[in-house]
Order: C-alpha cells, then sequence, then structure tokens
C-alpha cells in the first residue's frame, strides 16, 4: 500500500513541480501518438470508405482481415518495422530506427486498421438507400462522400478515439522502434516500463496515471463534442 | 402523343440484379407535365423502375433519354439529375436541422445563401413544416420526417419528380393529411411526376395515367377509369379491384350482346369476344346491385341472379357482401343506409343485379 502511496505522492510532487523530464515524455507522447492517429485516420478513413462503398470480389475476406488487424499485437508490429527499418533491411536507408519518427511509424500501422474497422462498420450502418437519396439530390461523387462522412461523423469520431487510445497505451513497438531513449524516444508508456523495472516504482506510478489522465482528457473531449451533437 | 414530346423516353430498356431480371420495358414515354401512378404488386419493379428513371441503376441493355437526349457522359448524368429529384419510402433524413435538410439540395447546386434561404423558407411553409426549421431531424414523427423530405425534394425546383410510395409507412389520417398537400403542391407547381403507390384511390385521385406492373413489365398503361374500367388481362383486373372475376364461355352473340356461360348460369355481356371464346367475366362490386325482391320486372339490367348473403365485411362507408348465387360468387358494396334499410345480414337471401355493360370481357388463352 505504501508504494501506491508513496507513487501517488511522487506523481502530484512530479506534476506540481513541472518536472521538465516528464513534461518532455508527455509532450512527445502526445505529439507522437497524435500524429500517428492522424496518419491512421487519413489512410483508414479513406480506405475503410472505398471498402464500405465499393463491391468487388474478396470483400468479406478484406474486412475479415481488417478486423483481425484491429487485435494487431504492437509487437509484432514492432518486430516487422524493425526490420524494415534495420540498417541493411528494405527502408534501411531512411536512417529512422530508434527516433521519434520510427514510433510514429509503428504506431500508424496499429492504429490504421482500428480506424479503418470501425470506420467500415460505421458506414455500412448507415441506410442502404442514403447514398441513393444523396445522388438523386444532386451531388458529385465528391459530395456524396462528404456528406456520407459527416452522416457517420459520431462512429467515426468513436474510431478516431479508439484509434489514439490504441496507440498511446501501446508499449511494444515503440520501445522496439524506438529504443526508449532518453530525452529523445522515451515515451510514457516505455518509462513506465523502464522504471518498473529499475523497481522505481513511484515514478512508475507517476508517469502511468499521467498516462491515464491524458487517456481519460482525450476521450473526455471527444465524449463532449458527440454529447453535444447528439439530437437534442 | 407522340415521341416527341415526351420528356422521358425509354426503349429496350432490361435491368437484371445478380443475373436475374428485374426489369423489361419495351418502350415508355414520359410527357411533360403529366402525373403517372405506377401500381403493382411487390416485387413488381416499380421501385427499380424509378430508380432507373432517376438514373441511379444502371441497365444492362437499352437508355433513357431525357427530350430526345442520350445521357451518357458523366456530365451529361450530374446535369440531369440535377433536373430531377426523387422521395423514398423512408424519409432518409440528414442527421442535422430541419432548415439544413430541405436546403440541402440547393447547397450541392451551390445556389446563393440569400436564394437557400428565400426558398427553404417557403417550401418549409409549403409543407407546413417551418415551425420545425431548427428542430433536429431525429426528433421528428414520421408524417413530419416525409414532409421534410418531400419538401427537400420539392425546394430543387425539378422538372420531374420520382415518389416511391412515400406514404406508405404512415398511418391513415397523417397519410391523408400530406396526400392533400402533396396533391395541392403538384398541381399548383404544373411539375411531371412519376409516383409509386399502393394505394389505388391515391393513383385515381392524382394520376393523368397509370400503368400496372408485373414481374418487371408494364401490364398496361392508360387513364385511370381504362385501367380501372378495362382491365387488359386478368391479373389487372384482379390487381385494380374488379373483385369478381368468373371465368367462362360465350355461348352465343346476340346483336352484340354476348351470352355467356358461367359456373351453369347465364350472364349477358357486352365486350369484344367472339362465339365460344374464353373469357373472364370482371364485375366491379359497386356495380351489383343488391335487392330483397325479385327486381326482374322493374330494372334494365339483364343479369339477375337469386342468392345469399356468405360474408359481410366492413369497408369505410360501404359494406362488402360476399354472395353465393347457387354456384356463382359475386361481391357487391352496398351503402351503410341501403343494408340497414333492407334489413340484410349473413344468411339472408337476396337478389343481385347487374348490367351487361358492367360486365367487363377479357379474353383468356384456353
Amino acid at each position: 500500500m505504501d508504494l501506491i502511496l508513496e507513487g501517488l505522492i511522487k506523481a502530484f510532487h512530479l506534476f506540481l513541480t513541472l518536472d521538465p523530464e516528464v513534461l518532455g515524455i508527455t509532450w512527445l507522447s502526445i505529439k507522437v501518438s497524435g500524429l500517428a492517429t492522424f496518419i491512421s485516420v487519413i489512410i483508414g478513413v479513406s480506405s475503410g470508405m472505398i471498402v464500405a462503398l465499393t463491391r468487388f470480389p474478396g470483400k468479406k475476406f478484406v474486412v475479415s482481415v481488417v478486423n483481425t488487424g484491429m487485435g494487431l499485437p504492437p509487437v509484432v508490429v514492432g518486430l516487422f518495422v524493425t526490420v524494415f527499418l534495420w540498417r541493411n533491411g528494405p527502408l534501411g536507408f531512411l536512417n529512422i530506427l530508434y527516433t521519434p519518427t520510427a514510433i510514429i511509424f509503428a504506431q500508424a500501422i496499429i492504429a490504421t486498421p482500428i480506424v479503418m474497422g470501425i470506420s467500415i462498420a460505421a458506414l455500412q450502418n448507415l441506410p442502404n438507400k442514403l447514398r441513393l437519396q444523396i445522388l438523386s439530390l444532386g451531388a458529385t461523387r465528391v459530395q456524396m462522400v462528404w456528406i456520407l462522412i459527416r452522416e457517420a461523423r459520431l462512429p467515426l469520431m468513436a474510431a478516431v478515439m479508439a484509434g489514439f487510445g490504441g496507440v498511446i497505451s501501446e508499449v511494444g513497438a515503440s520501445i522496439m522502434v524506438g529504443g526508449n531513449i532518453k530525452g529523445y524516444s522515451r515515451v510514457l508508456t516505455t518509462a513506465t516500463v523502464m522504471e518498473t523495472g529499475r523497481g522505481n516504482f513511484d515514478v512508475a506510478f507517476a508517469i502511468s496515471i499521467i498516462l491515464l489522465l491524458l487517456v481519460f482528457l482525450v476521450n473526455y473531449i471527444f465524449t463532449l463534442i458527440q454529447q453535444r451533437e447528439r439530437p437534442r | 402523343m407522340t415521341n416527341s414530346d415526351a420528356i422521358i423516353s425509354i426503349k429496350n430498356l432490361k435491368v437484371a440484379l445478380g443475373g436475374v431480371s428485374v426489369l423489361d420495358i419495351p418502350s415508355f414515354l414520359l410527357h411533360e407535365k403529366e402525373i403517372v401512378s405506377l401500381i403493382g404488386p411487390n416485387g413488381s419493379g416499380k421501385s427499380t423502375l424509378l430508380l432507373v428513371l432517376n438514373c441511379l441503376l444502371r441497365p444492362i441493355s437499352g437508355a433513357i433519354a431525357y427530350r430526345q437526349e442520350a445521357i451518357v457522359t458523366r456530365e451529361e448524368l450530374l446535369r440531369y439529375r440535377r433536373r430531377v429529384s426523387m422521395v423514398f419510402q423512408e424519409p432518409l433524413l440528414f442527421d442535422t436541422t430541419v432548415y439544413n435538410n430541405v436546403a440541402s439540395g440547393l447547397k450541392i447546386r451551390g445556389v446563393k445563401r440569400n436564394e437557400i434561404r428565400e426558398r427553404t423558407m417557403r417550401y418549409l411553409k409549403c409543407f407546413n413544416i417551418e415551425q420545425l426549421a431548427n428542430r433536429s431531424a431525429r426528433k421528428l414523427s414520421g408524417g413530419e420526417s416525409q414532409r421534410v423530405s418531400l419538401a427537400r425534394a420539392f425546394a430543387i425546383e425539378p422538372e420531374i419528380i420520382f415518389l416511391d410510395e412515400p406514404f406508405s409507412a404512415l398511418d391513415p389520417p397523417t397519410r391523408h393529411a400530406l396526400t392533400d398537400d402533396l396533391e395541392k403542391i403538384v398541381r399548383e407547381s404544373g411539375i411531371t411526376a412519376v409516383m409509386v403507390t399502393h394505394d389505388q384511390s391515391e393513383a385515381l385521385r392524382m394520376s393523368d395515367r397509370i400503368a400496372v406492373m408485373n414481374s418487371g413489365k408494364i401490364v398496361q398503361t392508360g387513364n385511370p377509369s381504362m385501367v380501372m374500367n378495362s382491365p387488359v388481362n386478368g391479373f389487372v383486373a384482379n390487381f385494380v379491384g374488379m373483385e369478381t372475376i368468373l371465368e367462362g364461355r360465350v355461348l352465343k352473340d346476340n346483336q352484340g350482346v354476348l351470352l355467356v356461360s358461367v359456373a351453369g348460369k347465364e350472364i349477358d355481356a357486352v365486350g369484344d369476344a367472339r362465339v365460344d371464346d374464353a373469357v373472364y367475366c370482371c364485375i366491379r362490386p359497386e356495380n351489383v346491385t343488391i335487392d330483397i325482391f325479385d327486381p326482374d320486372d322493374m330494372t334494365s339490367a339483364r343479369n339477375v341472379f337469386p342468392g345469399e348473403i356468405l360474408d359481410i365485411d366492413s369497408l369505410g362507408p360501404f359494406l362488402r357482401l360476399s354472395l353465393d348465387c347457387t354456384g356463382l360468387p359475386l361481391v357487391a358494396y352496398v351503402t351503410r343506409e341501403a343494408f340497414a334499410t333492407l334489413h340484410l345480414a349473413e344468411g339472408k337471401n337476396v337478389f343481385a343485379s347487374f348490367k351487361a355493360t358492367s360486365v367487363h370481357l377479357v379474353r383468356r388463352k384456353r
């Protein structure tokens, strides 16, 4: 119990004194996971749109693959990204292994199927004839896509939340491709792993609480937007 | 009317879904300012035809032309779609306010803001929903939603409007109120319309022409009284509500009045058939008169049959009587007044009579 209490006190201390290292780690986590989510939303929503709105042979297979991808183990992604970015790997020339960029890369791969899967479900949930109705109102294809996104905005927002929630709390890939380099590629989750390993439970607790707060805050903001959008 | 004043013409149209032919229409013309009702059973292709007319469904062969011009390129398609609009069975409203819903077609067309405002308000008023303008479309009743959907389609001020049973999901009073408003707007705007309906009175009331569809084909088209009173075959007769359809054979031709043998009885009929032809005698229930005394001497009706009332159904202002005239089944409508005056009841013996001209003959295959 003492351990938890100490951790809480330490966390508040680190927080209130605005410890530069902790702030740096927190900021990097937000930046990296935010960017990764952004990339995954661009790719996931647009490809989800294509899958949901077109008919092609093997569509069910593709959707199953995407749904499987929603549970992609981060360490597997970490392994593949590491191999690809390795000095003499296919993308070794990029020289980005053990950088925040590599983490963004890996996290985007983790988040994309999550965003895509939820987007497909969101768009398929819209009434079948809605597309016909939009076209019959004289919409171009681009206008139709835009209106459909607007109609599915609530579940799409859930997709963004799920994507961000997935990557900000992910540790395996971040540690493998980012290397947990102090002041450079250390994020909240990798720091927690390290501090716990060292037996610095108080610091680990502190960072975990910050992580929890962060996830809560982001979800809270999105939920506020969602609730405000709800029918009056 | 000729091909040249058709606003839409269809030639050799064939549509298949999943390899199954669902529509096969050799020719169909829609004239300017004409209101056509499509009627037919479920799955007869009415809605599919509307989708094709709206260019939302590609036929496997044939094409539709707008004022004699084929719609081929993507630009032509968009230009055509912006001249027409469609209301579906479900309201399919967007998740925004009523105002934004009604304005959506205009926004899509990039109409100027002032004009959007003016036209949206006008059509909100037209459909009696101006007080709902700022309400979320998710919080409307079925009737209100369908009004919004109609206003949205009309606000575009299309040349042609396609209505796919817009009232089928509504309760009768709501439906009536809405039909009244729609009829008024359609008449005043002089719009061209194609309407799918299951409601015969709606079809009779609103349309200049009725097209009856069955298994992907238009089996009859003509003005409402023609379709209702002179169905081309047993299917149409059955569908448009000729309640009594009897199979018979023409025995004699007495200077235009045909003697038809039906269920061992003889019926006088007027129609286009020859001796020995197999025919359907279609008798509309409103043309069958019920009496409790033999009216033989007092009536000009040539067909008088004694019978028994088997069943009585209420049909609003009318009662529908099912009769058995010793083997000859007949259906008659009587008013509630007549019903009471004649002391009619199940099991009562009556006389059913109808004129020879009330029997519509349809030749049938043997």
